[in-house]
């Protein structure tokens, strides 16, 4: 018997494998959807410079659900009070860039079409995301979405969409041109979609949380499928600079991106090739680096053998001199931004702020934000809260797995003071050209040496902080204890002595009392 | 008989001046702007001596110091000062009270006390700054002993002022309680004072009439003599002249119980006039096992091990007291009091106690 070969496209292999970007079950679906959606919108924001406005909706789709709404009610719940998938109707509006035309199609019908695949620091890295929202609305329900947008211009263009799935292509099924007499710029989705809200919706506000928490210049409003609105708002208007590309750097190069740019290189010889199309190479460290190689300077790129591309490869991850990625391509978010957003969202007493010195991995840049949090609507839980982040958007599943936690974990809290039953909340941010997740879900960071340390050493440096403020906190507490020790006792001799004593009036004890405070206050 | 004039009415006086000069010498040092401090011995065990002309344990040179200006005594301090302030008025209304009192009294005037011991702590440290025992401040343990005999005395206590009561009116025995301690002795027929540990005993000795058969007073001291009961065979000795014989079980516990009424315990080593120096043990000895070939029980290990301690105690330090622990050890063997009942119900009073009595007046 002969087996059957086949193909299958980039499109079709995630409809497969749903499970891998995110989209496991339907409470994780309609979480991944928004989440996806939502970080588009503040990647579209970061671009323009815009401080984001975000806006999402959930709704019903009765349409869809094909069932009245008196069933609705009643069956949101089944006897044994399981909630069952019904289908929704999702709206995101952004005030972000918006996609150029032509692109809206492909960005939005075709699985790992993207803007994102330059060495940049961003929340979405796959182009994946946005298109696998779509495409599971697609398969659930199977109704076309509508995506609408315009990057400030004329027009404002409508496009009403399906995935073909087995080609991974667009297909338009409408397209609606208007003018944009207001200038408006941003983008607008809407799909349906089957999802499980009431078992996504701790997870959802959890997000939205979070997100706010990290990009505190951004609004995020959102209403719930029974009309509740949830807000969270703007607390600055400063945005961090917005990261900037960068060339690769040698020590996180592989043989085929050496081949793909010996193919684009306008360079004549290996000198000029180096300089120009690696982060940190200037025509010294060029010279000396070739010289390393045994390849000759003046060799032209396109000349490199198989061999001799395999060499250099090996060689750049052996050299030593090249000088450390530069992070002026990150864009953490900042003492002040951060510490905004924890205010806003947790009203804590205190927090401990630490940005760790960039860093980098297999030549990849990347600097560690550490914040702790103290008091205020921090959850007590008998265990630290850890938040965790990467690129500014918040990780949410999978936290046991995750570097940070295993970490923390290992600390011995004592020392810092901290008992299990504070009230503490430990974020941590990871900002990189590529963040070093585990999985395509974007659930958790890996356990890589140099960002373990890095965030290790962020953790200490802010717990050390917190230790401070919580010995100061104790020592004022035992003094505000002491002097109420002798204010409450000191009178109380000087009553039983006068009583005793047979005198009339008690002894003026104010100078002893004000003495036992200017002592302490030396 | 004359009324004998007891040091009852003066000593109260003198306890509610040392309590007014406590107050006032903390009134002073405040007035002066300094914080109020007290010195006072160290009761603590490096402080305890033994001192053999006393023949009781006192406590040495170390003193302490207590000052309000520190954070760790302030708490203490004012519970102390309450202390005396409570005792106080308890004098001045003429009232008493117990320890358990004494710590719920505290809470009245919102500083309670930790636990019970906390404030019988405190009370001591009353005791040690003052000099006098609780009971002079009107402040009684729970504990309750007896005595019968032929005493008559005059009652000091409010509503009783005056009133006399001869101790021979009730054949359970007069209750040792606030009343009597503070009584005034009026008149007395007895010639000495016989000190029994159970009351089984006591009530055989009021039967058989003892107190006039040997013109005794008879005290139940009930274990381990509580020390009301000891300073009142105090009185009786010193101001009566009687003398006191006791009679306790035959083993280390017995011997022990006869000990703290004549040399007192280590833990009242702050207070004097609770020890009667010449009252004599009188029985059951290890000796009088043998000799009467009294029933007996073997010494337990717990047993052995207390006399090997009794040993080595400087109050055991005496001829009778290392002869009769080495010989218990020796025989192995210790007999309770009722253990003359062998002989029938009137044998020790009427053989072993005349021998007893007739033994000490010899030598």
């Amino acid at each position: 018997m002969v087996q059957a070969f086949e193909e299958i496209s980039a499109a079709d292999f995630f409809y497969r494998n749903r499970d891998i970007a995110g989209f496991t079950n339907p409470a994780r679906a309609i979480f991944s959807s928004i989440r996806e959606l939502v970080e588009n919108s503040l990647d579209a924001a970061d671009q323009s410079g815009i401080t984001p406005d975000i806006y999402i909706r959930l709704s019903y789709d009765h349409e869809g659900t094909m069932k009245t709404e008196a069933e609705d009610e009643n069956t949101i719940e089944n006897e044994a009070g399981v909630s069952e998938p019904k289908v929704y109707r999702l709206r995101v509006v952004d005030n972000g860039s918006g996609v150029p035309a032509r692109h809206i199609p492909s960005a939005f019908g075709q699985v790992l079409f993207g803007s994102k695949y330059k060495l940049k620091q961003a929340r979405g890295t796959f182009g994946l995301g946005g298109t696998m929202a779509l495409l599971y609305g697609q398969i659930t329900t199977h109704k076309p979405a509508f995506v609408e947008s315009s990057t400030g211009g004329a027009r404002r263009y409508r496009y009403k969409l399906m995935v073909d799935i087995q080609r991974n292509r667009p297909v338009i099924l409408d397209r609606k041109i208007t003018l944009n007499k207001e200038g408006w710029r941003g983008t607008i989705v809407e799909f349906s979609l089957e999802g499980d809200y009431a078992k996504a919706i701790s997870r959802i506000l959890e997000y939205l949380k979070q997100t706010a928490l990290v990009n505190p210049y951004a609004n995020i409003m959102f209403i719930g499928p029974k009309g509740r609105l949830y807000k969270f708002d703007r607390v600055t208007t400063n945005m961090p600079p917005p990261p900037k590309e960068t060339k690769p750097h040698p020590y996180g190069v592989d043989v085929e991106t050496i081949q793909r740019l010996i193919r684009v290189t306008p360079c004549r010889n290996m000198v000029d090739f180096m300089r120009n199309h690696f982060h940190r190479v200037g025509e010294k460290t060029s010279h000396h680096f070739l010289e390393s190689t045994g390849i000759g300077k003046t060799k032209r790129p396109r000349k490199l053998s198989p061999e001799q591309t395999v060499r250099l490869v090996k060689m750049m991850k052996r050299f030593r001199a090249f000088l450390p990625p530069d992070a002026g391509c990150l864009s953490p978010i900042g003492e002040e931004l951060l510490k905004a957003g924890i205010l806003k969202e947790l009203q804590p007493e205190f927090i401990a702020f630490c940005q760790r010195q960039p860093s980098t991995y297999s030549g990849h840049p990347f600097i560690v934000e550490v914040a702790i949090a103290y008091g205020g609507n921090v959850q007590r839980k008998n265990d630290i809260v850890l938040y965790r982040f990467a690129n500014r958007i918040p990780l949410l599943y999978d936290e046991a797995s995750d570097v940070s936690w295993r970490i923390i974990k290992k600390i011995n809290w004592r020392r810092y003071k901290v008992t299990p039953d504070m009230p503490i909340a430990i974020l941590v941010h990871i900002c990189s050209t590529k963040v070093p997740y585990k999985t395509v879900g974007k659930e958790f960071i890996a356990d890589r040496p140099e960002v373990k340390r890095e965030i290790l050493n962020g953790i200490r440096e802010a717990s050390r902080q917190l230790q401070r403020f919580l010995t100061k906190r104790e020592h004022v507490e035992k003094e505000r204890r002491r002097l109420s020790t002798f204010s409450k006792y000191l009178p109380k001799i000087a009553r039983f002595s006068t009583e005793l004593a047979g005198k009339e009036k008690p002894p003026n004890i104010e100078k002893l009392l004000s003495s036992v405070k200017k002592y302490e206050e030396n | 008989m004359k009324k004998i004039k007891s040091a009852a009415l003066e000593r109260k006086k003198e306890v509610v001046t040392s309590l007014e000069n406590f107050g006032l010498n903390l009134y002073e040092q405040m007035e002066k702007g300094v914080f109020p401090s007290i010195k006072m011995p160290s009761r603590s065990i490096e402080n305890i001596y033994y001192n053999p002309e006393l023949r009781q344990y006192i406590l040495g040179e170390k003193t302490v110091r207590r000052s309000a200006r520190n954070i760790r005594h302030i708490r203490p301090f004012t519970k102390l000062v309450w202390a005396a302030f409570f005792a106080h008025e308890l004098a001045r209304h003429r009232k008493t009270s117990t320890l358990r009192d004494v710590y719920y009294s505290a809470q009245a005037y919102n500083m309670a006390f930790k636990d019970q011991p906390e404030s019988n702590n405190i009370v001591t440290d009353l005791e040690t700054v003052s000099g006098f025992a609780r009971e002079d401040f009107n402040v009684f343990p729970e504990e309750r002993s007896a005595i019968f005999g032929d005493l008559t005395i005059e009652y000091t206590v409010p509503g009783y002022e005056g009133k006399q009561l001869n101790l021979t009116s009730h054949p359970d025995g007069v209750m040792i309680g606030p009343a009597l301690t503070s009584a005034e002795f009026a008149k007395t027929g007895a010639d000495k004072v016989i000190a029994i540990e159970k009351g089984g005993l006591f009530t055989r000795f009021v039967e058989e009439q003892v107190y006039r058969k040997y013109n005794a007073l008879l005290v139940l001291t009930a274990g381990q003599a509580p020390r009301a009961t000891r300073h009142f065979i105090h009185r009786l000795n010193k101001e009566l002249n009687l003398p006191v014989y006791i009679f306790t079980d035959g083993d280390p516990w017995g011997m022990h119980i006869a000990m703290v009424i004549i040399s007192g315990s280590a833990n009242a080593a702050h207070l004097r006039e609770l020890t009667t120096p010449d009252a004599k043990w009188s029985g059951v000895w290890a000796s009088d096992i043998v000799k009467y070939k009294l029933p007996s029980d073997p010494l337990t290990d717990v047993d052995v091990k207390r006399l090997h301690e009794l040993q080595r105690d400087p109050r055991y330090e005496g001829k009778l007291w290392q002869r009769e622990t080495k010989r218990f050890l020796k025989i192995r063997k210790k007999a309770e009091q009722e253990a003359f009942s062998r002989y029938g119900l009137t044998y020790i009073v009427d053989e072993y106690l005349p021998a007893k009595l007739e033994a000490f007046e010899e030598s």
